[in-house]
């Protein structure tokens, strides 16, 4: 465990990023390029059932009619939707009885990422679904868990072996309708993770899915939805990484969260895609739409993500809160080091009576990075004593980046307290200096001061990643100082 | 331990320092004293390393090497150590952490292995006793919310656990309550050995009650105008220093 524990903290600790190797693996492509004929051609290649594709159609004639949305403080460049790769996929056997029959090539790249997929070298207390391109290579634990009535799985095999639960919830929390990007990944997902907690079960590890892009050319758009039913508790969390390249690549992910009553769901991110070069060329463009919605009284979901990767991002993780009693929350810690911009936040709805949220962002922006924190508070007419506490603070280094808040707060019913407080801070040279006279060098100062800063957001990931995430947020800010 | 020859230090084109020379032996223990803005703090910081203080001339010694080439991290990797009289406070950074990260930088310096985990919570069990630091305090964030006089004592604490060779103290009393005043003076005598010294920046005599300086400096306008033993101290109180002013 300890050891296990050092190598990934080696892995993370080299400078610059780490993650950016390429994995000769066979894969199998479909042309570039986007149209009704692709959409039923991935819905054929995943042996779908009907009211799947019928979905994936619908997404698309929507999207069709939609228009990149403008309204982020974000500069993207166009993208050219016939010039991407919607189906990558590792080539192997069309389902897999045991480890053996996966590409070793693919074992080893896992284990290169610190996610080893046998399961004897996994972190104990940690499921894992690792996802390479568009599909799902393996889940660890999968029949221990199913023991426990839990279910956790590819999307893929969810659909084909528990329709009728996909069926039931797909779709109801981001409706492909939603958003632009929402309805592009309705119409051409691949793959991403599937999870169903019984009633009355406390999943008793944490459930992660690793996504990897490989292939070039490709976009991901993958598909995650959790369902945890009455009196149920889970904890899940997401990694990614990509190779270094020239070319920007898209990435549009759906997840989706449904919390009946008394449930708990706790989604962490730690969001570590290609950030682009220096000066700011390649990287990941990650437009991604995530929503939970507390659905049965009194239950609880908490999203927490540390955002260091992508060239762009464009992700408001959001809550629902329908049903009474309900709590929501948000913690975020983004970065944007050399021309990496994100905009990020995270909406609130109250529905529910006494309902209550919480948002926490620290936003940390370095050279020529800009940062937004945009947040929605809403609180309907009949949500009697709502409360919402907001806490939006922004940390510049240097003079070139920028950070930037966009609050907006609705209240049709009068009980409501709503309470928002934000700071904008810089790293003090009086604060370098007394680490430097301790023995501290200038880069691990800007480390720990960061870390202290983000402490509050980093204190809510489960234990086993919070060590990786302190070490990722200090290098994704290396060289940022002096 | 340290020579300093005709040390000229000036901020922001400004001359502050004005030509000091002073040589600390190691088993030493140096009292600076001085009116206010008159550049004790300023000698520290340059000692230090502190960037916005510009040494235009002169020389540093410091067992046996050249200090002023050494960057500020190196300087306290060699052991030496500055008790802030301001110390600046760092959010969420608790103290365990803070501490941890910089003995292990100084052991990374020495070629060390990193500090277990039982033999740190020794040390820090050991060093909080020596300076009354309560557990509550070293949970928290460094500085952070802290009083005056427990930034103090939390300067004389990281002393202790850094163990340096050559401590300059700079008004380390200031703030204390006579209890405190005490328990932080018993700290630095405890740590004192024949091979490390102290410099303590001071303005009052009552600190060196308890701490008994082989020398006393006077530095005045940037310079040091009086160098003599510990019954100086006892002249300044008594007299003030419109007596060094008027001896000009
Ligand atoms: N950052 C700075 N910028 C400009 N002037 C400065 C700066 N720091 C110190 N000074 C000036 O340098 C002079 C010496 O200051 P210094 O802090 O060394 O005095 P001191 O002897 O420590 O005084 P005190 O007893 O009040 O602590 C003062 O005139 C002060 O205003
Ligand atoms: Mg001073």
């Amino acid at each position: 465990m300890e050891e296990k524990h050092d190598h990934i903290l080696k892995e993370v600790t080299g400078s610059e990023y780490k993650y950016g190797f390429f994995s000769d693996i066979d894969t199998e492509t479909i042309p570039k390029g986007l149209s009704e004929d692709v959409v039923r051609l991935i819905s054929a290649k995943k042996n779908e059932p009907d009211f799947m594709l019928e979905f994936r159609l619908k997404a698309y004639r929507h999207w069709l009619t939609m228009k990149m949305p403008q309204w982020a403080h974000l500069t993207i460049p166009e993208i050219n939707y016939q010039d991407i790769i919607f189906y990558a996929a590792p080539k192997q056997q069309a389902s897999l009885s045991s480890l053996d029959e996966v590409d070793p090539e693919l074992l080893r790249t896992f284990n290169k990422l610190g996610i080893p997929l046998e399961e004897q070298k996994l972190l104990t207390g940690v499921a894992v679904d690792a996802v390479m391109d568009s599909i799902s290579v393996k889940t660890t634990f999968r029949e221990s868990l199913a023991e426990l009535g839990i279910v956790f799985c590819s999307m893929s095999d969810a659909i084909r072996e528990y329709p009728e639960l996909v069926k039931k919830y797909i779709g109801t929390v981001v409706p492909y309708t939603d958003n632009y990007f929402a309805s592009l990944n309705s119409a051409v997902f691949s793959d991403g993770s599937f999870c169903y907690i019984p009633r009355g079960v406390r999943c008793p590890m944490e459930l992660s899915t690793y996504f990897r892009i490989n292939a070039a050319n490709s976009g991901q758009f993958e598909r995650t939805l959790l369902v945890a039913d009455d009196d149920s508790y889970v904890s899940y969390l997401e990694g990614c990484t990509a190779p270094m390249r020239d070319e920007n690549q898209l990435h549009a992910a759906v997840v989706e969260i449904i919390a009946l009553e008394n449930a708990e769901v706790k989604y962490s991110t730690v969001q570590n895609w290609y950030p682009g070069d220096k000066n700011g060329k390649g990287g990941i463009f990650n437009f991604v739409t995530k929503r939970g919605i507390c659905k049965g009284d009194n239950s609880k979901i908490s999203w927490t993500q540390v955002e260091t990767g992508s060239a762009i991002t464009w992700k408001y993780p959001s809550c629902i809160l329908r049903g009474e009693n309900t709590t929501g929350e948000f913690y975020s810690v983004a970065v944007t080091n050399n021309y990496q911009q994100a905009d990020t936040g995270t909406k609130m709805i109250h529905i529910g009576k006494n309902s209550h949220s919480t948002i926490i962002s620290k936003g940390i922006s370095a050279g020529h990075g800009q940062n937004s924190f945009r947040s929605l508070v809403k609180v309907v007419k009949n949500a009697d004593k709502v409360r919402n506490f907001t806490q939006c603070d922004s940390m510049l280094m240097g003079d070139k980046c920028g950070a930037h808040t966009f609050p907006y707060i609705e209240v049709e019913n009068e009980s409501a307290v709503i309470e928002h407080e934000a700071t904008t801070s810089r790293i003090g040279e009086d604060q370098i200096f007394y680490c430097n006279q301790r023995g501290i060098d200038t880069e691990s100062a800007v480390g720990l001061i960061i870390n202290g800063y983000a402490r509050e957001v980093l204190n809510k990931l489960p234990m086993e990643f919070a060590v990786e995430a302190q070490k990722l947020l200090a290098i994704s800010l290396e060289g940022s100082v002096g | 331990m340290l020579q300093i020859k005709d040390l000229h230090v000036s901020i922001n084109g400004k001359e502050i320092l004005k030509g000091i020379d002073l040589e600390v032996k190691a088993g030493e223990v140096h009292a600076i004293m001085g009116p206010n803005g008159s550049g004790k703090s300023t000698l520290a910081a340059a000692l230090a390393g502190r960037e916005m203080f510009e040494v235009n001339s002169g020389k540093v010694t410091y067992r046996g090497e050249n200090l002023l080439e050494l960057s500020p991290e190196d300087r306290a990797r060699k052991g030496l150590f500055l008790g802030f009289q301001y110390p600046v406070e760092i959010p969420g950074v608790s103290i365990v952490n803070f501490m941890k990260t910089a003995i292990n930088e100084q052991r990374k310096f020495k070629g060390l292995e990193p500090i277990s985990a039982s033999d740190f919570l020794r040390l820090m069990r050991e060093k909080k006793e020596l300076v009354g630091l309560t557990t509550s305090l070293t949970n928290r964030s460094v500085n952070e919310g802290f009083s005056g006089g427990e930034k103090k004592k939390n300067e004389i604490f990281q002393m202790a656990m850094l163990e340096p060779a050559l401590a300059i103290l700079d008004e380390t009393d200031s703030g204390l309550d006579i209890d405190a005043l005490k328990t932080v003076a018993h700290g630095v005598n405890q740590l004192r050995r024949k091979d490390n010294a102290t410099v303590i920046i001071t303005h009052y005599q009552r600190l060196l009650e308890y701490i008994i300086p082989d020398y006393v400096h006077v530095l005045y306008k940037g310079r040091i105008v009086k160098s003599s033993g510990k019954e100086l101290a006892l002249e300044l109180e008594a007299k003030g220093y419109d007596w060094i002013k008027g001896e000009e």
